[in-house]
Order: structure tokens, then sequence, then C-alpha cells
């Protein structure tokens, strides 16, 4: 490899004076253009607040409402009465249905002689369990007799309660309550808390999995992904974190809840009828549909919704368009005011955003599909509309002059010169516009306009049904890579090369 | 010309052929039929679904479909420019629907801001930041998902699932995602766009960097240039007329889709609307739909300009 000399480098210097002698802006230009985007993104910063924003946010809601997509916690609480009375309830809606008895939670049960207070000298923390009771029965275990409770004179009586609950969350991590003393084990270590009464104290020093804000106040333990708890003198409450998603085929007032696929399966071909009115198979199939928590039905019409809502869309904006694309082309139409005309209708129906669209025809129809699809219908007509008479204004008109020499009349020189230029142009357009419409149909949804998107934002709202945001999203990421691969399949045939 | 019988004065080849057309064109003819069937058959399904699961019946309602012109009718002509910049209405009565000055955004003791501009401008600036950001993420991703920079599969695969991903996932569920950690404000309006805009982006910028003249790639290749500097210095400067190209392409429709997403709470001039609306307050809505026309054709147009600019006529392709 030979090096040049300084001479020669001079003399090409010398020979090329435009490539050496760039301008300003040439020799800049990156750092120019860098500098501004990097002057702007501190403009959005201040102008966003995103500093401020970041840093009020909360990221550890962030953490459990991102585990919520893919997982469900269940929620034992022990709570101990003052006279060491213990009870072990679940929530109301608890995914494991009423009357739960886990194997991951131990009971050791036995009776005491209870003295139940007359009603008007009921303290607060006897009071709220045995109403709970009350009302919602099947919660309860081990407090079989709460209901006495409620009854106003005060007895002293035997009465079964438990004496010990361990709930083991996995193989290093469990919580064992007896009334005096809590023993939290957590990947080797241990947490000891006596209770006494309305008091607790801690022993030794608190691992570092457990926060407590003052002494005698309630101890958080986070267990990571096992879960985490909370423990305070009169209720020791546990979430214990499981993967997957919670009932997703029956709920648990469903007689097929908790049995193994298996076991359903069975029943479903060979099983006595649960309900005399009808087959195993079709109870289970409405048990499915009208599951209260995952609303199957409710989901699958509404996604349904969103696919017509592109489809007729688009197909009625194509069928609009194609009829007007032809009196906006100027080399077909050859009227200065009707392409004028036309050609400013498509502007404006394309520039009238879609979602004022969506909002009027809400207002017109009500929420539903019926909106969804006109809005889809009229922007489109816009868009498609430029792009045919776009394309309309290209053609070769070789094949219309051929046609016309032989005398054809004015729709016959439309059908054989021009339609078998465009034709293939239109369909893929259309294709294009139906596939990326079933995308942005979702959005539409969320203002009124029917479909998934509202059925999405009413999920997220509460802030606690991640895991069916999580469900529909799959849903409709499967519909959308069908429908591209439909839609590609169809446009490579349609011209004839593959379109990506 | 009938294309069933066969006319005489044909040889016998020429009666083969012609009986061959004539059966290939029926055949044709009939799928041409039996697709137009089908269709036929999903649009009427469809509309017949549509119609059962909508609130309000379409013949019922029929009568009501231009409505919304009435929604859109002031009191008075003059209410609309009132309205747009923050004047007081001579209609006044306390209510929310003539309280325009309340809206105002003072700069100094007496310039302000019109209310509209001002969420305006921060529909705008949630598209422009959120397509700058997509863009920087797409440019440094779309080099590993092209075919003739990186010859591995696996790594190539991933980039592009990623993006696609990216692409399909339901922007509504990010805002809303983010409108849970952030609290309300535009920035979960950002963030849903730009991670739109990455995927969008990259798919369109990997796409014309295999497209790209692979000779000065090649040459720097000979002079033992690194993968990068082959990148930069011989694929960017013939791509990048594309990329910006690409990149205004965007920016008009993230114009629309940050007001859509303003409209489900993301804030800017969406939200406004759809108050608006919903509460009945005609000059309002006729002001937010007029600035919202204004400013989508605006940057329509000098986004067309700048792009025939850079790239000449081909620039015309819509794409998402």
């Amino acid at each position: 490899m030979t090096t040049l000399n300084p001479a020669q480098m001079d003399e090409i210097a010398a020979r090329h004076p435009a490539v050496f002698h760039r301008s300003f802006w040439q020799r800049f230009r990156v750092a120019i253009i860098a500098g501004g985007f990097v002057l702007y993104a501190l403009y959005c910063w201040w102008f966003f607040a995103i500093g401020h924003v970041l840093g009020t946010a909360n990221w550890n809601i962030a953490g459990t409402y991102l585990a919520d997509w893919v997982s469900y916690e269940v929620r034992p609480e022990v709570t101990i009465d003052p006279d060491g009375a213990m009870k072990l309830t679940y929530p109301r809606f608890s995914p494991l249905g009423p009357n739960a008895e886990p194997d991951w939670v131990e009971i050791e049960r036995g009776t005491m002689t209870r003295t139940t207070p007359s009603a008007g000298a009921a303290t607060d923390t006897a009071q709220k369990p045995a109403s709970m009771g009350f009302m919602g029965t099947g919660g309860t275990i081990g407090g079989s007799a709460t209901a006495a409770n409620a009854m106003a004179t005060a007895t002293t009586r035997e009465e079964e309660v438990v004496k010990r609950a361990k709930i083991t969350l996995n193989s290093s991590t469990s919580v064992e309550v007896v009334p005096e003393r809590v023993t939290v084990q957590h990947s080797g270590e241990t947490l000891l808390v006596e209770i006494a009464g309305s008091d607790m104290t801690v022993e030794g020093v608190l691992p570092a999995w457990a926060t407590q804000k003052a002494p005698g106040e309630k101890i958080t333990l986070s267990f990571g992904v096992a879960g985490w708890g909370e423990i305070e003198a009169d209720d020791i409450s546990i979430r214990k974190r499981f993967f997957g998603w919670a009932n997703f085929l029956f709920d648990t007032n469903s007689p097929f809840h908790g049995k193994p696929l298996s076991e359903v399966f069975s029943l479903v071909t060979s099983g006595e009828r649960i309900d005399p009115k009808q087959s195993n198979l079709s109870l289970a199939w409405d048990n499915i549909l009208y599951n209260a928590e995952w609303q199957h039905l409710d989901v699958w019409t509404k996604l349904l919704q969103t696919i017509v809502m592109a489809f007729v869309g688009t197909l009625f904006a194509m069928l609009l368009a194609f009829p007007l694309a032809f009196l906006a082309a100027r080399n077909i139409t050859r009227s200065w005011i009707s392409n004028q005309v036309t050609k400013r209708l498509f502007d404006f129906l394309r520039s009238v955003d879609m979602l004022i669209w969506a909002l009027f025809f809400t207002r017109a129809f009500g929420p539903g599909p019926l909106a969804g699809m006109s809005a889809i219908f009229f922007t489109d007509t816009g868009t498609l509309g430029k792009l045919y008479s776009e394309a309309l204004e290209n053609i070769d008109d070789k094949q219309r002059e051929g046609v016309k020499s032989v005398g054809a009349a004015p729709a016959a020189v439309q059908r054989f010169g021009v339609l078998p230029q465009v034709m293939p142009l239109f369909a893929s357009q259309a294709l294009y516009f139906w596939e990326s419409n079933t995308r942005s149909a979702t959005i539409i949804g969320a203002v009124g306009a029917g479909g998934i998107g509202l059925k999405l934002w009413e999920a997220m709202r509460t802030n606690s049904d991640w895991e069916n945001v999580a469900y529909m999203v799959l849903l409709i990421l499967i519909v959308v890579f069908v429908f591209d691969g439909i839609s590609n399949a169809l446009r490579s045939r349609l011209m004839g090369k593959p379109a990506h | 010309m009938a294309m069933n019988t066969l006319h005489d004065g044909f040889s016998e080849k020429g009666a083969l052929i012609e009986r061959h057309w004539q059966e290939l064109n029926a055949r044709r003819r009939l799928y041409t039929w039996l697709g137009l069937a089908i269709l036929a058959m999903a649009l009427t399904g469809s509309l017949w679904f549509a119609n059962e699961t909508n609130a309000g019946k379409f013949f019922d309602r029929l009568p009501h479909l231009f409505d919304f012109v009435g929604d859109m009718v002031p009191r008075d002509g003059l209410e609309v420019f009132r309205a747009l910049f923050d004047l007081p209405s001579p209609y006044d009565d306390g209510s929310f629907k003539y309280n325009y000055p309340e809206g105002r955004l003072y700069i100094t003791e007496s310039l302000y801001v019109p209310e509209y501009f001002h969420k305006m401008l921060e529909t705008l600036n949630i598209a422009i930041f959120s397509t700058v950001i997509g863009m920087v993420f797409g440019f440094l991703l779309c080099f590993l998902a092209a075919k003739n920079l990186v010859a591995n599969r696996l790594l190539r695969g991933f980039v592009r699932r990623f993006m696609e991903i990216l692409r399909a996932f339901p922007e509504v569920v990010l805002a809303g995602f983010f409108l849970a950690i952030l609290s309300l404000g535009p920035l979960p309006a950002v963030i849903a766009v730009s991670i739109h805009t990455v995927g969008a982006l990259g798919k369109l910028f990997f796409e014309v960097v295999e497209n790209a003249d692979m000779k000065a790639e090649e040459g720097l290749r000979a002079v033992g240039a690194s993968w990068v500097e082959r990148v930069w210095f011989g694929i960017v400067p013939q791509v990048l007329p594309n990329f910006m190209s690409y990149f205004l392409l965007r920016l008009e429709i993230n114009v629309r889709a940050s007001t859509i997403i303003g409209a489900v709470g993301g804030g800017g001039i969406g939200e406004l609307l759809r108050l608006s609306i919903g509460q009945g307050h005609q000059a309002k809505t006729l002001a937010i739909v007029l600035l919202l026309l204004i400013t989508i054709i605006a940057v329509d147009q000098f986004s067309a300009w700048l792009r025939r600019r850079l790239v000449g006529d081909h620039a015309f392709r819509l794409a998402q």
C-alpha cells in the first residue's frame, strides 16, 4: 500500500477544490441538527415538566400493575380477637371461591370457651368480623359460630376457633400465626413478632424485607415475586402471588370451578347432568361465555365489532371513493369544476380528524360500532379518494387511446382502457387501509365509537383488572398479526411482487 | 360478442385454443362472482351485527346523522372568534358555555395565550416530540433489521419482531398504563405515541436501507472500515432524504394520533373537544374544530412541500 506524501496531497486538494472547501452548512450541519434536537428536547423537558412528572410518578405501583398482567393474588387474612380467638378469612371475591381450603394454608382448629359480649358493649374488633361473617358467611372458616355473636345477650359458650395457621408462600417463605406470636420465615431469616392484646413487639432487628415506620405500628413484609403481607396486632393479611390467569375458563360460581381439566372433560363427555335442564357440555360452554371475571362473550363481541368497523368502513370508503376518483382525476373528467369540487371534498373529509367524526357520530348513533364505522368511512373516503385520483392521473394513456380508437363507448373506455391498469393498485391500497384501520379502530373505540377500545379503557380505569387488559391486548395482537398476514399475502398476489 | 358459442371458420387448432380460452374465462368469472358473493355476505352479516350491537338502531338514528351540524352552530357568528381568542361573550351568564376568558394563560400582566391555542400547541408538541423520539430509536434499530447490513438472522428477526410488536400494541393501552403511573398530563400520550412511532418508522426505515445502493458500502469495506463507519458514511447519506420524508409523513399521522390520545385522557386539544361536544357548547366546538382543521391542513401542506423538496414526487405514498 502506497502512502501519499504531502505534496501529492496538496495536488489532489488543488485539483478538487469543491471536495475540500465545503460550505459552513455542509461542514456543521450534523452538529447544527443535533444541537437543534437537543434544544428541542430541553424545551420539551420544560414544556411537559418531564422531570417533575417522572419524580412524582409512582414506580412501585408500576411493578405491581405489570405483575398483575400475568399473575394474581390470593389474600388470606388472619384476625385475632382480644380474647385470643383467631379466624382465617378470604375476601368476598377471592379467586379461590367461597369455602376454599388451599393446601398451602395449614390450619389447626380447637375449641375454646368464649364470652360473647352483649351488643352494646361490643368492641369494634369483635363486631366487625362478626357482622362480616353474618353478611357473607361464605368466606369464613373456623368461625362457624360467628352468627351467634350477633345475638345480643352476653353468653358463654364453646366455640371452634383457629389455634394455629401456617401460610406457606414458597419453599423458603412462610408465615405462622398463633394468638401470641407471628413467625415469618423468608430466605433463611426469621422474624418474630410477639403480640399481647393490641400491642406488638419485634424480637431482635427487622430483616431487610420487613419495614416498620415506628415501633408498635404496622409491619410491611415484601417477599418479591412470592407476594407480600402486613402484620398488625389484630390482623395479619398475606398476599400470595400466583403466576397465570385465575379462573380463566370457569368463575367461582360455576360447578366446574377448581376442577382439573381432565375431570371437566370426563364430566362433559360422560358425567351425569349437573343441571337437569341442559347437557353438561352446554352448561360448561355457558359458564365459559358468561364468566363473570373474564366476560369472554362480551370481549369477543367487542373485538368482532372492532373488526367489523374496520372492514365495513374501509369497504364503503372504497366503494364511494372509486367513482368519485374518476370525477376528480383531471385526465378522465375534463371539467375543472368537478375536479376541484371532488378534490376539495376529499381534502375536507381527510383533514377533519377521525376523532372528530367519531365524536360526532357517537352523538348521532349512540355508542357502538355504527359510529366507528361511519368515522372510518368518512375519513378513508377522503384518503382513498386522494390516492385513487392520483393513481388515475398517472395512468398510461396509450391503452385508453387504443380502446377509444376502435370506437368504444365512454364507459367501455374506462372499463377496458383504465380499470385494468389501476384495479390492482386500488385493491392493494384498500387492503392496506383495512389492515391499518383494524389497528386504529381500537383507539377511536375508547372515545365511545364502539369496539374493544372502550372495554379496554374501562378495564384500565379501575386499575385492578390488568389481567383482563392483558387478555384483550393478546387478542388484539393476534387479530392484527393475522390480518397483516392476510393483507400482505393478498397484496403481493395482486401486485405480482412482494409488498414488503 | 357471445362468449359461449364457437363461431364457424376456426381451424381445428384455433377452435381448441378458443375453447380453452373460453373455459379459462368462465372459471375466472365464476371465481369473481364467488368472491363478490362472499364479500356481499360478509358485508351483510357485518352490517346486521353492527346494527344489533349498537346502542341506537341505524334506521332510527339515521335522521340524526347530521345532528352534529347543529352541535356547531353558535348563537351568533362572532361567538366563534370570541371562543377562539378567549374574548368575553355578551351572553355570559356564569355558565361554562360562555366562560371563554377563564381559560386564558397569562404570560405577562395583560398578554395572554388563548386556551385553545395553548392546547393545540401542546398537542402539536406531543406529536413532534414523539416523532423525534421515534425517529431516533427507529434510526438506531433499523440498521440492525436490514438484510444487507446484518448477516445474523437471529438478531435481524428479533429486531423485526420487536418493532412489529411495538407497532401493533394498542396505543390506548400504553396511554392508559402510563396514565395510571404518571397521573394526568401529556407525558403518557408522548410515551404511547413514541412507542408506536418507533415500530412504524423502524419498519419503513429498514426497507429504505435494504433498497440502498451498496457500492459505497463496499468501497468502505475494501479500505477496512468498521461496521459503524460503513453504515455512517456509506448508507446514511443516501437514505437520509428518505428518512426525513418518512419522518414528516409520520408527523402528519402523529398530529392526528395525539389528538385522539388526548381525547381519551392524554391532555391537549382532543380532551377539550370531547368535553365541549359532550356538553353541547356549540361555539367552543366550532372554534376547536376550525383550529384543528387549519392546523392539520397546515401541517400536511408544510410536510408535503418539504418532502417534495427532499425526495421529489415519489414522496407521496401514504403509509403507516
